[in-house]
């Protein structure tokens, strides 16, 4: 790798990227443990590591999964989830200015992290060197923990009685946090709950979830666009990339300035 | 779930998921640019990961409950607004329900 931070602001940007990626990759072992809770075996749970490699789509999957769920509803919500990777990936691309396999890698490792600490950067080269070095640390770490996880997991027996169950709630209501600010985000967290509490005892396990995303998808259309409304107060609600984390609080005064480029 | 659904759920998951990622490095960026579409991803977002609270916190199946989970639920929210990091957070829930149930409550 061709990012051996030389100047001051690339380095402050690898700092930031590895102690994102320890912080990142520790939490790790609270999916390794409850993915071999909920029932998928190590195998199945590293392959979701390494491969689909994005916290909230495989706390997902392993959440319908355990209840019980269809494996259309598993993929159906894991691939929603996943879908904000996408307005990442159009953020970063142009920063990154790479071609073929490099491409490939930077997409797997384009996550929540690796976005924030990248658009967090004053310059190009330091946005460079903060993604790659978040994206491939926390990769890394997030592999290697999951994994210690597994193996502590099928140690420990009844995994209600550890609150691992609680602790995937907790994993899920953490995620959602940094991204409760804007108004309409808590409209629609509102309506989510409701939704979902109310479809529960109705409807097959992981449809609920899926009736919370359409009830986001109508607001989001039907909602005034900002020109309409005055809404400049929201800069989070343009890219809500807000990791549990340092750079969280930086990117949030980031997102309404043209990112670097 | 049988060995094979599993895997075939986590391999085809998986696949979306990258397809959605390497998508976002090749479209051009315009075509995101539109306010509506980034604000029904970042709320889609929100939608879906408040409605997993609510099915991992209080759902026995097809019920709802009220067992361990939901005060340790709020032992999160409280270290959330602590500014506690993620593992904290997440060990603090555990323990607080792990706690409760070794009482024989939940």
């Amino acid at each position: 790798m061709n990012v051996l931070p030389t100047d001051p602001a690339a380095r402050a940007a690898a700092r930031q990227g590895v102690s994102v990626a320890v912080a990142t990759g520790l939490y790790g072992i609270s999916f390794g443990a409850l993915s071999v809770a909920a029932g998928v075996g190590l195998g199945p749970t590293m392959a979701l590591s390494l491969l689909m490699f994005s916290g909230g789509s495989q706390f997902a999957l392993i959440g319908v999964i355990g209840a019980a769920g269809t494996p259309v509803a598993a993929i159906a919500t894991a691939t929603l989830l996943g879908l904000r990777n996408t307005l990442y990936g159009a953020v970063v691309s142009p920063l990154l200015q790479v071609r073929g396999w490099r491409r490939l890698a930077a997409a797997q490792v384009t996550i929540d992290e690796s976005t924030a600490v990248a658009v967090a950067q004053p310059e190009p080269a330091a946005a460079r060197v903060g993604f790659w070095v978040t994206g491939i640390g926390v990769f890394v770490l997030w592999n290697a923990f999951v994994l210690l996880g597994a193996l502590a997991g099928d140690a420990l027996g009844d995994p209600r009685a550890w609150g691992l169950d609680a602790a995937a709630a907790a994993a899920f209501l953490a995620l959602v946090w940094p991204r409760l600010a804007p108004r309409r985000a808590q409209l629609v967290a509102g309506l989510a709950v409701a939704a979902t509490a109310v479809l529960i005892p109705f409807v097959p396990p992981g449809i609920p979830v899926l009736a919370a995303a359409a009830v986001a998808i109508v607001v989001g259309l039907v909602a005034p666009t900002s020109s309409a409304v005055a809404s400049t107060d929201e800069p989070a609600d343009e890219l809500a990339v807000e990791p549990a984390d340092e750079p969280a609080e930086e990117l949030g005064n980031e997102t309404d300035r043209e990112p670097v480029r | 779930m049988t060995t094979a659904a599993l895997w075939t759920t986590v391999l085809v998951a998986s696949l979306a998921c990258f397809a959605l990622k390497l998508g976002g490095h090749l479209i051009p960026r315009s075509w995101l640019a539109s306010e509506r579409v980034s604000r029904v991803t970042t709320l889609v977002t929100v939608a879906l990961l408040v409605s997993l609270v609510v099915v991992q916190g209080f759902a026995d199946g097809r019920t709802l409950t009220v067992d361990a989970r939901v005060p340790a639920l709020a032992v999160a929210a409280l270290a959330l607004a602590l500014r506690a990091p993620f593992i904290v957070v997440v060990v603090l829930a555990a323990g607080t329900a792990a706690g409760l149930r070794a009482l024989g409550w939940g």
